[in-house]
């Protein structure tokens, strides 16, 4: 009986030490990207675009990747949302419990294992066949591949979870399976998709490898779909690329501004989340 | 009306073979399930299409050196035509291997813990915290690996040399920190969050009559854990671990920023490595001007898609094994 309890304390204590060890890792990671990034943060870093011989060190901002990114990002997140949705309510309404749909759900399994440089390395080919430039078009199509499996799965786990005897109240009554799932089971989760569709957001807007390809870098705000658009990550990326502590201190803010975007998102959406259930049945 | 919703449907119209014979709400709802069942059928075929495309583009390289030197050949020299992959893939290979062994252990032990032993208030104030660090773009991964990490192993490493060196595997002659274990540590830390929230979903999904039976038997509760609840929830285990290590191996920035990029087969995990996403992330700028460049990059980038699929056609093989076994 003693063995026993000593073995139990032995890895209750290395449990403990490992949960400690995730937060703990988390923690130094914002500690980093806060303490680092604040001290090289300014109003004109968000304000402005960069001016000439900004990456030497002179003045100017990262306006134009922040406007970039919210464009590729809230563009792609459009895109895959449209996809999405009816995906999701087919496998869950249409092809429930079928073959199809279990195929279906495995090649979506295999999509979402796939690295977003594959994505940029496609969206590439893809554009050099049809003869267009990197562009805001080519990286928000890139993007929304990326975002598609993440954002359809989900979509799909909230709905699924949804009880049966709803949609068979639904049914019922007479509703079609297009009726049943616009009018209920799209409101009965709301509150769920859109957590869906904000996590999708959120791994768009941080991805800089499907960007890299696709969508191009420029020092101006983007204009036109067919024109380059700055990004975030690339300007962390290109920024701590140079040989200028100052400019990379910029990085440093740079990243701060991308993950204080990215943890203001997932704290919104737990906001929403709370407050979008009023349709909700439970 | 064929699939299993059908119980509840209602059978009130056959199928017609064009859409005028369908009016009304009976129409809509067809039509919407068409479109649909395109769009999912679209999403299906996009890998195979992925693949295909990236095969197109990267023949002719495929078809000026023999397969066997791209993937073993070790001497990578665009401007003088010689394109080994070997020493990508050993890189792409060592940077996960380092990875899923730092990150396994303990992402598990934490699954446990929140599933089993945390009271429901910790565990409702612990989650929140694992889903913020699973939100963290990876750029930032890597700014936090070059702020921290690196310089960690560029000051610890002559002194781990010194004491194990005479192990190939712990070798300090690389001076610089930016190392297969700096690319590790990082990546570990990323894929944290994926494997504690499938792993600890699965492991809660264990029923409950299972534990109170081992526990009415005189069971600790770590013996509980480890002889009945983890067997039981092994495929889970399983899918969670290869989840995370499918977000390891194609991950490119955080990995690109702290790894070193020499194209050297490494020998220590103190040794610079160049795995694949790298490679294809730090080249793209010029591959146009080179010849065979752009199509050996789109080469890696099929090389690296088809090692993901064959790791999640593997792990679904034994998974298959894992479950029929029970």
């Amino acid at each position: 009986m003693k063995k026993c309890r000593v073995v139990e304390c032995f890895f209750r204590v290395l449990m403990i030490g490992s949960t400690a060890l995730v937060l703990g890792s988390l923690i130094l990671i914002l500690g980093t990207v806060v303490w680092r990034g604040l001290s090289a943060l300014n109003l004109a870093m968000l304000t402005q675009t960069p001016k000439g011989g900004y990456y030497l060190g002179k003045e100017g901002g990262i306006l134009n990747a922040i406007v970039g990114s919210l464009y590729l990002a809230g563009g792609a997140t459009l895109l895959a949302l449209t996809i999405s949705l009816p995906i999701a309510l087919y496998l869950n309404l249409y092809a429930a419990r079928s073959r199809r749909g279990e195929l279906a759900r495995l090649a979506l399994d295999v999509l979402w294992g796939v690295p977003s440089i594959v994505y940029g390395a496609f969206g590439f080919t893809l554009m050099v066949w049809l003869g267009v430039r990197a562009s805001l078009l080519g990286g928000i199509i890139a993007l929304a591949l990326l975002e598609l499996p993440i954002m359809i799965r989900g979509m799909d786990e909230a709905i699924a979870m949804i009880p049966v005897a709803l949609k068979e109240a639904s049914y019922a009554l007479g509703a079609t399976r297009l009726e049943t799932a616009l009018k209920v089971v799209v409101r009965q989760t709301t509150p769920a998709l859109l957590t869906a569709v904000l996590l999708a957001f959120g791994r768009g807007i941080g991805d800089a490898a499907a960007v890299l390809f696709t969508a191009g870098y420029t020092d101006r705000l983007p204009d036109s779909l067919f024109g380059p658009a700055a990004s975030l990550p690339l300007a962390v990326f290109f920024q701590l690329g140079t040989p200028f502590p100052a400019v990379q201190e910029r990085a440093y803010a740079s990243a701060l501004v991308l993950t204080v975007i990215v943890l203001a998102l997932s704290l919104i959406s737990r906001r929403l989340a709370g407050r979008l259930n009023k349709h909700v049945v439970r | 009306m064929e699939n299993a919703l059908g119980s509840v449907q209602p059978k009130h119209w056959k199928r017609p073979w064009s859409l005028s014979l369908r009016p009304g709400r009976p129409g809509q709802d067809w039509l919407a399930g068409r479109v649909a069942a395109l769009l999912t059928l679209a999403t299906v075929l996009l890998v195979p299409l992925i693949a295909l495309a990236l095969l197109l583009r990267s023949l002719p390289i495929l078809e000026a050196r023999p397969l066997g030197e791209l993937l073993f050949s070790s001497t990578w020299h665009p401007l003088k035509g010689a394109f080994g992959y070997f020493p990508f893939i050993t890189g792409t290979l060592w940077v996960t291997g380092v990875a899923m062994g730092v990150a396994v252990p303990p992402s598990l032990l934490t699954a446990i813990y929140l599933a089993e032993y945390a009271s429901a208030r910790t565990r409702a104030l612990i989650k929140p915290f694992i889903d913020l660090l699973a939100g963290i773009p990876s750029v930032v991964y890597g700014v936090w690996g070059v702020l921290m990490i690196v310089p960690l192993i560029q000051k610890t490493a002559p002194s781990i040399g010194a004491w194990l060196g005479f192990i190939p595997l712990f070798r300090a002659d690389n001076p610089t920190g930016y190392s297969v274990l700096a690319g590790g540590l990082v990546l570990a830390v990323m894929v944290f969050p994926i494997i504690i929230a499938v792993a600890e979903e699965v492991i809660r999904a264990v029923p409950q009559g299972l534990r109170e039976a081992s526990l009415a038997l005189g069971a600790t509760r770590w013996q509980t854990v480890t002889r009945v609840v983890l067997p039981r929830a092994r495929p889970g285990v399983i899918a969670a671990v290869v989840l995370g290590f499918s977000r390891a191996f194609g991950e490119t920035m955080a990995v690109l920023m702290v790894v070193g990029n020499v194209a050297r087969v490494p020998g220590s995990i103190f040794d610079a490595a160049y795995p694949l996403p790298a490679l294809i992330a730090n080249n793209y700028g010029e591959m146009m001007s080179v010849p065979l460049y752009d199509a050996a990059l789109l080469g890696a980038a099929l090389i690296l898609l088809l090692m993901v699929l064959a790791f999640n056609m593997i792990s679904r093989l034994v998974l298959m094994r894992v479950t029929r076994a029970e």
